[in-house]
């Protein structure tokens, strides 16, 4: 049993290694990419719509009332990198339903560049929004003593995300492959479901945390100044 | 070791592509289309809201005209109504006037047709009696009506008073041949009676005069004599008229006188 699908390997050429995370993304990505053709291909702007029409509007227009919840003023700005996280994760939880398929997110490296992609991206973000001296003064607030404390929360909140969403994922896939062997047919059925619900919510989770990340580092001092205290839990 | 380096690296690789490729085949053309619908019905909205905006326009216009329709139509029933009692009364008035007119004429007519009436009774009366004599003195005294009359007018030749003789006397002083005097009867005279007239009157007066004789009807039996303004005369109708002067009880005294 495979802990990660790193270690499928279909080729390699000294470091360059085509591994099963590597294909299955692509595949992910294909079938994305291919769908949102298809689909989009076809859009009208009557009142009469497909079902697949009103299925991605559904989808884009919520992931934008999210965005907009966490307190980004501008969804659309932030839709492209936001939505497609969610999309992608979302799209690998469901793809564990597939018999033999390994959902990239069960992979730590996966999970570990998107992580990085949402530290990297939170400066950029901060950084357009605010400027590159308003974004670094973040890291002084309230006080320069804190410097340290906010790169180690920097850091340690990117390990956060890259481990949550790769726990949860490989220990779905990881379950739901133990139950198929030792198990009948009913009882995986209904971890994969669980498996499901729990990825779409881990989907969620890393989207809505990215967001919020952003929302932070987008968040003029002022504005932090001016916010309620908000309790710790 | 959980982490494969490599791996990260092209990940991260395909999480850029894919965001690009969600972008342009996922994203945009899924909000290019929601705001191409809002356009839409936001357009729609508007010619909605600017449709209902005409609609009360209208409706507040037609109101407006539908009001000043009807104070027109009741001011305009109030003229005709107006009008029509002027009227009424004018004609009611011209009726009355041509009521009275009517009424007046009717009587006016009705006078005059009463005095044709009498004159025709007065002619009729005149023609009656003049038959009646000229019939009572053919049969009873075998005497003509004209033979009388010019014995009556002879007669009332001699009877006349001194003033009517006298100033008779003075218009027939000037008559001549080429200037006669006139006299008139209803019916021609025979030569014996015109001698006889001439005669009495050259007697009266004390010299010759020039007569000329005219026949005319309208005297009902009757003759007289005119010149110069004076005339003497006697007829049925000054007979009659002399009758019709006197009071009905002195007819009736003198018929009772002529009774006993």
């Amino acid at each position: 049993m495979r802990m990660t699908p790193d270690t499928w390997i279909f080729w390699q050429y000294g470091v360059f290694t085509l591994n099963a995370t590597i294909v299955f993304t692509w595949v992910l990505m294909a079938v994305l990419t291919l769908g949102a053709f298809l689909i989009t291909r076809r859009l009208t702007t009557d009142h009469e719509r497909t079902s697949w029409q009103n299925l991605l509007e559904i989808v884009v227009t919520s992931i934008m009332g999210q965005i907009k919840d966490v307190g980004l003023k501008n969804p659309h700005h932030y839709l492209g990198f936001l939505g497609t996280l969610f999309l992608f994760v979302a799209a690998a939880a469901l793809s564990t339903m597939i018999p033999g398929f390994e959902p990239p997110t069960a992979s730590l490296s996966t999970t570990v560049a998107l992580a990085l992609c949402v530290l990297v991206s939170v400066p950029l973000f901060g950084i357009s929004s605010q400027g590159l001296l308003g974004y670094l003064k973040t890291y002084i607030q309230p006080t320069p003593l804190m410097l340290p404390f906010n790169l180690i929360s920097e850091a340690s909140r990117t390990m956060a995300l890259a481990v949550r969403l790769f726990g949860n994922m490989m220990s779905g896939a990881m379950i739901i492959a133990i139950l198929l062997a030792i198990t009948p047919f009913f009882f995986p059925i209904v971890m994969t479901l669980l498996g499901l619900l729990t990825g779409m919510v881990q989907a969620y989770i890393f989207t809505i945390l990215a967001a919020v990340y952003i929302a932070a580092a987008t968040r003029s001092s002022k504005a932090v100044k001016a916010l309620p205290p908000t309790p710790v839990t | 070791m959980l982490i494969d380096w490599f791996t990260v690296g092209a990940q991260v690789l395909n999480f850029i592509i894919l965001v690009w490729l969600m972008k342009r085949f996922l994203y945009q053309p899924v909000l290019n289309a929601i705001a191409a619908r809002e356009q839409k019905i936001a357009a729609a909205l508007a010619d909605a809201a600017n449709t209902k905006a005409e609609a009360h326009k209208q409706k507040s216009d037609f109101k407006q005209k539908n009001l000043a329709f009807e104070q027109q139509r009741t001011d305009l029933l109030q003229q005709a109504t107006d009008s029509a009692a002027a009227e009424g009364e004018r004609l009611r008035t011209e009726a009355t006037q041509a009521a009275d007119k009517a009424s007046a004429a009717r009587a006016k007519a009705l006078s005059t047709d009463t005095q044709h009436l009498h004159a025709e009774i007065v002619r009729q009366t005149q023609q009656q009696v003049f038959d009646i004599a000229r019939r009572v003195l053919s049969d009873l005294a075998n005497t003509s009506l004209e033979q009388r009359t010019s014995d009556v007018f002879i007669q009332r030749l001699q009877n006349a008073d001194g003033e009517t003789l006298a100033s008779l006397s003075k218009a027939l002083t000037d008559t001549s041949e080429s200037n006669p005097a006139l006299l008139r009867s209803a019916f021609i005279l025979p030569a014996a009676q015109q001698m006889a007239i001439q005669t009495a009157l050259e007697n009266k007066i004390g010299h010759s005069i020039a007569l000329r004789f005219e026949t005319t009807p309208d005297l009902i039996a009757g003759i007289e004599i005119s010149v110069q303004g004076q005339k003497l005369a006697w007829s049925i109708a000054d007979y009659l008229s002399a009758l019709s002067s006197i009071p009905p009880t002195a007819h009736a005294k003198s018929d009772a006188t002529e009774a006993a």
